[in-house]
């Protein structure tokens, strides 16, 4: 199995030197899903025998000395509310038990165009809605760092897969920290892009003024290498920046001498785990070290976010979820009861309890009487939140942070309070809502050995420069190269 | 914010969503908390304040009117619970 700990990077330099065969990976690796799968829980569903018939065919393709994508041979695995053309996408949920997407989504389409092998999709919190995956109406997904924790949601399945070396790397969504949150708490690198710079034609909406698909790989260069592929202008998506990609992977090791790092007081006040706090003080003084500067500051609507996310994403999940009536797709009910009474007992039937109360506190924010204090008030927040970002961008580079305020909890400690739950994602909301980019990446353990992880965020479109600056820091340290400590079988 | 059994019924009716007595306990507590901690937003003035609809400086975006074509029919009701013929079928709407 040790070419399944290697990187995409290291392994695409092994498949296109003819090292090794992508059949003979590919078997290893659904060989090592097999054994890891019944502890860890990452995947709802397997491409197993697609899988190997790509696998054979890209094995024909460079053994025939034809040219291969920027993917090629890479087993990579998609969150379920991506769409796959004829492989189920359930979205963790019981509405969308049989669903097959007649279509692929854009970043699916590109993942084929560049030869990877999407070796499955993974668990997540209902319709992304969660962080902790606890919320998924067929399994619990575990951490691979300790089985009896939670691996973060929404994408918690995507990130311990990678985490557990059963992908090399994995797409999930951030709505609200989706891709981060469970990267940090599984110490493997997650970044969100901008909000437009990768499409959501095929992401199945939650709040589509927050949705980002992101990407989860064991380290920087491997993020933009993937970043590269997802990235782009998409038609289909009329929120898609028609903005240029520039070369990710290109001078990623141009260091951060002379830069300017902002450290905002709020996001590191209480509620702050003391060992998260010395995790990331500790990696400042390295940036310090390789010739950056700190500089506090202060983002000071930062209090409001959480609440201003849950008035807006609920209210775009309340709109988004509407569809799902029975009538087109997915779970129907008993009809005996007329048309009316079909829609919602599909729905009462087919939602989980979070989709529920997210669905309820959207419609009660945009209810007539109460738009104007709920929708259009936080509507008006968010704008405050973003103009604290473009200020601290005029006298920083970027912005330094912790990821999530605590390592990750038991399974089942935060399930009955769906508001303390929400509140593990105070770092990672605020991005979100200004649209800007961010990664999180390992800069830590806990002293029970559970990792610790850090945000670098930067201005709309910089991605190139955020990833720069996260490579100098993982340049300088090991901790993504551990490995969680499981067992097979 | 305390919410009562109306108002729950209210907004589950809205989100075409039904309720066991049990579920509505549940739901009227853990959304009467959130919505209590959602009221911070009130301690702000936000008055000539710009609602922020949309993370990016964009405007409606159009194409050409060009005829192309769709997802086919075929496609279209492959995941429909119940069909007949080419129409997706369901219970009587109009009475």
């Amino acid at each position: 199995m040790i070419l399944l700990g290697y990187t995409a990077l290291q392994i695409k330099e092994k498949i296109l030197s003819k090292e090794i065969l992508v059949s003979h990976l590919v078997e290893q690796q659904l060989k090592h899903i097999e054994h890891v799968e019944p502890g860890v829980n990452a995947y709802i569903t397997l491409n197993a025998i697609e899988s190997l018939e790509n696998a054979a065919a890209v094995d024909k393709r460079i053994a025939n000395g034809q040219r291969v994508g920027l993917l090629a041979g890479i087993p990579v695995a998609v969150k379920d509310n991506i769409c796959t053309k004829n492989i189920k996408t359930t979205c963790a949920s019981k509405i969308l038990h049989n669903f097959i997407p007649p279509y692929d989504a854009f970043v699916v389409k590109r993942l084929k165009e560049e030869d990877a092998i999407i070796v499955g999709k993974t668990n997540l919190d209902e319709f992304a809605m969660g962080s902790s995956t606890e919320n998924s109406a067929y399994k619990i997904t575990r951490n691979p760092w300790n089985l009896e924790c939670v691996p973060g949601g929404s994408s918690g399945g995507s990130a311990a897969a990678v985490a557990a070396d059963l992908s090399f790397m994995s797409l999930g969504s951030d709505t609200g920290g989706s891709v981060r949150q469970p990267a940090a708490l599984c110490s493997v690198v997650g970044v969100k892009p901008t909000y437009g710079r990768v499409s959501r034609y095929g992401l199945i909406a939650f709040g589509s003024s927050l949705d980002q698909i992101g990407t989860f790989t064991k380290d920087v260069k491997d993020a933009a290498l993937l970043l590269q592929v997802i990235a782009g202008y998409d038609s289909h998506d009329s929120t898609s920046a028609p903005i240029a990609v520039p070369e990710y992977s290109y001078g990623i090791d141009a260091g951060v001498n002379g830069l300017r790092i902002g450290i905002p007081h709020e996001y590191f006040a209480e509620g702050l785990h003391p060992e998260v706090r010395e995790a990331v003080k500790n990696a400042l003084k390295i940036y310090e070290r390789l010739g950056a500067k700190i500089i506090e500051l202060s983002l000071p609507h930062t209090e409001y976010a959480v609440a201003v996310y849950y008035i807006i994403a609920n209210a775009e999940a309340s709109s988004n979820l509407a569809r799902y009536d029975g009538v087109k797709y997915g779970y129907r009910a008993n009809e005996s009861g007329g048309i009316i009474d079909m829609y919602s007992r599909t729905r009462s039937e087919g939602f989980g309890n979070e989709v529920k109360r997210r669905i309820m506190l959207g419609n009660y924010a945009l209810s007539s009487g109460y738009y104007d204090a709920y929708y259009l008030k936080a509507s008006k927040v968010r704008n405050l939140i973003k103009i604290d970002f473009d200020s601290a961008f005029e006298k920083v580079d970027c912005i330094v942070c912790p990821t999530s305020p605590v390592p990750a909890f038991k399974i089942g400690d935060k399930a009955n309070n769906p508001l303390e739950m929400y509140l593990s994602d105070i770092y990672t909301i605020p991005a979100n809502l200004a649209g800007i980019p961010g990664v999180s990446i390992p800069c830590g353990f806990s002293t029970s050995g559970l990792p610790i992880g850090m945000q670098v965020l930067v201005k709309h479109f910089e991605e190139k420069k955020m990833l720069q600056i996260a490579y100098a820091f993982e340049r300088e340290t090991d901790f993504h190269v551990k490995k969680p400590p499981l067992k097979c079988g | 914010m305390k919410i009562d059994v109306k108002d729950i019924e209210y907004v589950a009716n809205l989100s075409r969503i039904e309720l066991s007595s049990q579920e509505k306990g549940l739901f009227i507590h853990q959304i009467s908390d959130i919505l209590s901690y959602i009221e911070k937003l009130n301690k702000l003035n936000t008055d000539g304040v710009k609602p922020m609809a949309y993370p990016l400086a964009a405007t409606n975006v159009l194409r050409a009117d060009e005829l192309k074509p769709s997802i086919s029919r075929e496609n279209a009701l492959i995941n429909a619970p119940s069909t007949k013929g080419v129409f997706f079928k369901v219970p009587k709407v109009i009475e």
